[in-house]
């Protein structure tokens, strides 16, 4: 439980400095600053358990068909990594308390801060694949907020979207090696996956799942060649590089390899890959620190170069390799978080930070000058420091690998000239800011900082310099356990300053030597690398991204091109091409079973079906009559479904046929009467012998279907539609009670339809044709004198027959789908015989509410069952008997049924009753005032 | 009598699917509809072609399968609601656009 509390606590207090805001500036610092503390303190107290050799875990059940737990672990390498996620973070928050000027929204940037360290704490925790990737994004994301925190500067801007391009794309590939890997291992537990190491080595998809892992570690971590967008990212402000690219988001790929070790290490894929990629990325960081004139830019390249280093040691991959990859870890955090908190200091008191503008800081800020060289020196590596001992153990782990064959002589040469690269360019920086004379005046007078933002970088100093001195004092008991962690197993070592006069300590004295040479030399090197003309990281990126865009759009108009019709053709085309594959896999067109003979009826039903859509379509142009053929389709669709046994779908297709008819016919009015002759013959003739092509596949894809044997789990229904839903109608049965979620669903869209509708019509510009499409003029007979007469008659007839469908619906064909259209019509009816402004009167209501009130009967039913225990629409029945009507059944299906009934008379209504008011001033309209904008024709009405 | 069911079904299927390769919204809304009902005649016949069977439970002899049915009673009335919804998008896209092409473009051949 405790481990779910240090995993929870930093997201929970992401609401602290939300909620607090812009309240007083000290008391939202120290609120925020209590989470992690508590976070800190709860991992320091599950230390003696860590030191009695336990692996803690916890874990919850999260979505365990797809493999995800909620699992989180607290293992030496996870506490070696939240001391320096908490710890630090905590350091951060103090150093941003000063650092942030009143006036920014330090609330908002507390918070970010502590969903980043949250997400951090996340990845270190995670004892599953899939949980790990989701804080693995939850940093992406959560940096990119933080990175590009001062959203006014474009370079921010830029900076945050190309680390989360080039750190997402990197998510997305992990994604797919997590996969791979979770399939390897047969499962996604970290800790099944850890002990599989020789099954995963040895599986065929091993280096495609390693290559996908590693470019996911490789973004994260800036490695070569991903190494770009981290430079960029320096426009955030100097806490957050601070903290980002010293202790946390640049190490979770580091981490990533190390927790990972024992399962995908060890291969010699592996050792190549990751040691000439680590040794490329330090080389190349350190090259460039060489040069950079911002202060930021050398830490961020030195960065670079540093977690090169750390690449380098993990690729190597030897027990002693990994202690070393874990020291630096440890040592390159304490030095790089306080040199980028020291450039922050400068930046913020002298008003810049460039080295052009600085120079002979020493004498203004003696403080800050001693704590920035004695932090440079610890990542120069001068003896007495831990970033020496980290970095020797480097040398030597070099010297004893046998990578590279015969050329492993390559990697110790390549590591002493990246060792001589990180003295000149510390040497530089120290030097440049604080000793050597100004060559001009910085922005402001520089001063020292208040002491409390220069604590943060004095406890890191001290931590450098005693690790440096007492390593095995200081760092031995915490290396132990993560290397433990690591390895699997536990491995003796021990660390201290003197190791006698070897090798390593040779390329250390070379490095420090030749480091300061090289500084001396400094301005020869830079005009040589002038005469090369550089490549700008963020130019080439935003161009690739337009060019992305620009090939984007390009297939986009290839596909759609704007023409719907072009569209229409490729998607049906690519339909008829799956069918035909499809079809062709079938032996044997005719299945086993047999024609059923062919009678009259069926023949002239077939005749009028074929008849009636060959000439809707043939009629096209004339779209009345092709309307009128539809009608056809229609009627012999539903007269179809009587013949084959479909009573409920008969009556149905019938009443949704006249509500589609009418609403077609009213549409019609307000659009063009025909259709101009627009197509050419050829594109005539093509869409023809598409459309015939994909009606060929689907009669033959249909026609299999029938002569086949087929398995249905309908005899489920059959058998319990009486005992389990009450009726003996198994259709109705089956839409109130074994399917009524998918009802429930059904009657949502059809009332948000309706809802759509009535939005769409409001304030629409009509145009009202003066004629018909031959010309002549709309008879001035206002509402035939018969159909007035019988529509009123009809009405309460309808509504009697609508009520008895209904009722008699769960077990004769009937129910609330088919008596809500019924009375649709009825009620339509009305208003088509005696005009809108008649039936307005009488019907003055809004039918929204009647359609948003039956989805809401049919949902509360549905919820209704949980009150007595049972699941969602669990449905209950027991007969009443009535005087003179007789024994009938009361089923909460009923009441299911009855909010079927009034959502679909309301949307029906919504539907037709709106539309045919578009005429009238009852239109929908959301303000009254547009009336006299557009003011309809007085004598129009609707039809 | 199989045959002849497929042959129907593929004669709707094809005539809807001409009349949605159309250029103006009007067919192609007609087309949709048409669309629709070869569509709910290819499902409801994925249960068989049955003679006398209504699926009333209380009824003694061999049953049509009612789940294709419920299926298909649900299919055509979120059809009709598609049908409306398209034919006013239609309405309101001519008087948007002012034509009613289905691309919202200005008359090109005339």
């Amino acid at each position: 439980m405790i481990l779910l509390w240090i995993a929870l606590l930093p997201l929970l207090g992401v609401v602290v400095p939300a909620l607090l805001g812009q309240r007083e500036r000290a008391l939202c610092t120290c609120l925020t600053a209590i989470v992690p503390a508590i976070a800190l303190l709860l991992t320091l107290s599950q230390v003696p358990a860590l030191l009695d050799g336990e692996t803690l875990r916890f874990s919850a059940a999260w979505l365990p068909e797809l493999g995800l737990e909620l699992a989180l672990r607290l293992d030496g390498l996870t506490l070696l990594f939240n001391l320096l996620i908490l710890g630090i973070g905590l350091l951060i928050l103090l150093y941003a308390h000063f650092y942030l000027s009143p006036e920014e929204p330090y609330g908002r940037f507390y918070a970010y801060l502590l969903l980043f360290m949250a997400s951090m704490v996340g990845i270190a925790m995670s004892d599953n694949l899939i949980l790990l990737w989701l804080f693995w994004e939850l940093t992406s994301l959560s940096s990119f907020l933080l990175i590009g925190f001062w959203s006014h500067l474009s370079e921010a801007r830029k900076g945050a979207r190309m680390a989360l391009t080039v750190t997402g794309a990197g998510g997305l590939a992990l994604l797919a090696g997590f996969l791979l890997l979770g399939d390897i291992a047969g499962s996604f537990d970290l800790n099944v996956v850890l002990a599989s190491g020789d099954a995963i080595l040895a599986d065929p998809r091993y280096p495609v799942m390693l290559v996908l892992v590693l470019l996911g570690a490789f973004t994260k971590s800036a490695q070569f060649p991903f190494q770009f967008w981290l430079p960029h990212a320096m426009a955030a402000p100097t806490p957050v590089s601070a903290y980002l690219h010293s202790a946390t988001m640049v190490k979770a790929g580091i981490f990533l390899m190390a927790r990972l070790h024992p399962a995908i290490a060890g291969s010699e894929l592996w050792t190549v890959i990751v040691s000439l990629v680590g040794t490329a990325t330090l080389l190349y960081g350190a090259w460039f620190a060489l040069f950079k004139t911002d202060l930021k830019g050398i830490l961020a390249f030195s960065t670079v170069s540093h977690l090169g280093l750390i690449t380098v040691l993990l690729g190597i991959g030897s027990p002693m390799a990994v202690v070393a990859a874990l020291f630096h870890i440890l040592n390159h955090a304490t030095f790089k978080a306080a040199l980028f908190m020291s450039a922050g200091i400068i930046d913020h008191e002298t008003g810049t930070r460039e080295l052009k503008q600085l120079g002979g800081l020493k004498k203004t800020m003696p403080v800050t000058a001693l704590l920035t060289t004695l932090a440079a020196a610890a990542m120069a590596g001068v003896p007495l420091f831990n970033g020496f001992l980290s970095k020797e153990m480097f040398f030597t782990e070099t010297v004893a690998t046998p990578v590279l064959g015969g050329l492993s002589w390559l990697l110790p040469a390549l590591a002493t000239l990246g060792g001589i690269l990180s003295v000149a360019y510390s040497l530089r920086l120290v030097y440049a800011v604080f000793y050597k004379p100004a060559r001009k005046a910085p922005p402001k007078t520089p001063h020292e900082p208040p002491h409390l933002m220069r604590l943060p970088v004095e406890i890191l100093v001290v931590l450098c310099v005693v690790v440096g001195i007492l390593p095995g004092l200081m760092a031995t008991g915490l290396l132990d356990l993560a290397t433990q962690a690591v390895l699997g197993e536990s491995f003796d070592f021990y660390l201290s300053i003197w190791h006698g006069v070897n090798l390593p300590l040779m390329m250390s004295i070379a490095a420090l030597v030749f480091g300061t040479v090289m500084y001396w030399r400094h301005s020869d090197l830079r005009q040589f690398t002038q005469t090369f003309v550089g490549v700008d990281a963020r130019r080439t990126f935003e161009r690739a991204i337009v060019v992305l865009g620009y090939w984007a759009e390009r297939c986009v108009a290839v596909v759609e091109g704007n023409s719907l019709q072009r569209y229409m053709g490729l998607l049906l085309f690519s339909a008829f091409v799956m069918g035909v594959i499809g079809l062709a896999q079938i032996t044997d067109l005719t299945g086993t079973l047999g024609n059923q003979p062919v009678d009259a009826m069926a023949l002239l039903g077939a005749g009028m079906l074929i008849f009636g859509g060959l000439a809707t379509a043939a009629t096209h142009r004339y779209r009345l009559i092709s309307l009128l053929m539809l009608s056809v389709v229609g009627l012999f669709v539903a007269l179809t479904f009587a013949r084959f046994s479909a009573p409920d779908l008969a009556l149905t297709q019938l009443s949704v046929e006249v509500v589609t008819m009418i609403l077609l016919m009213l549409a019609l009015f307000f659009l063009p009467q025909k259709t101009p002759q627009e197509s050419s013959p050829l594109r005539n003739v093509r869409d023809i012998l598409l459309a015939s092509a994909l009606g060929l596949v689907v009669a033959s894809l249909n026609y299999a279907v029938l002569t086949r044997e087929t398995l249905s789990i309908s005899d489920f229904f059959i058998e319990n539609s009486k005992p389990g839903g009450g009726g003996y109608n198994v259709v109705n049965v089956i839409l109130v009670d074994f399917r009524g979620f998918d009802t429930l669903g059904e009657i949502t869209v059809l009332a948000l339809a309706g809802l759509a509708i009535f939005k769409l019509l409001n304030r629409l510009r009509l145009f009202i044709p003066h004629s018909d499409g031959e010309g002549r003029v709309w008879s001035p007979d206002r509402y035939p004198a018969i159909l007035t007469s019988i529509s009123m008659a009809l009405l309460p007839l309808a509504l009697l027959v609508s009520a008895f469908i209904f009722l008699r619906g769960h077990n004769l064909p009937g129910g609330g789908f088919i008596a809500g259209l019924i009375t649709a019509v009825a009620l339509i009816l009305l208003y088509m015989a005696r005009g809108v402004e008649w039936a307005q009167d009488r019907l003055n209501f809004p039918f929204q509410p009647v359609a948003v009130v039956g989805v809401a009967i049919a949902t509360l039913t549905g919820l209704g069952s949980w009150l007595f225990g049972y699941p969602f629409l669990t449905s209950a029945f027991s007969y009443v008997t009535l005087p003179l009507i007789g024994t009938f059944e009361l089923a909460s299906a009923l009441l299911f049924d009855l909010g079927v009934y009034l959502a679909v008379v309301g949307a029906t209504l919504m539907i037709l009753a709106n539309l045919g008011k578009v005429t009238t001033p009852h239109r929908p309209m959301l303000e009254p005032s547009e009336k006299e904008a557009d003011t309809p024709k007085p004598n129009k009405e609707a039809r | 009598m199989e045959m002849l069911y497929a042959i129907t079904t593929g004669v709707l299927t094809a005539c809807g699917l001409y009349l949605t390769l159309r250029g103006r919204t009007f067919p192609v809304v007609v087309g949709l509809t048409l669309l629709s009902y070869a569509v709910n005649l290819f499902l409801f016949s994925m249960g068989g072609l049955t003679t006398d069977g209504a699926a009333l439970a209380n009824r003694d002899g061999h049953f049509a399968d009612p789940l294709p049915q419920a299926l298909v009673l649900t299919a055509i009335v979120i059809g009709f609601a598609m049908t409306a919804f398209v034919v006013i998008l239609a309405m309101r896209a001519r008087s948007e656009a002012g034509n009613d092409h289905v691309d919202g473009k200005k008359e090109i051949r005339e």
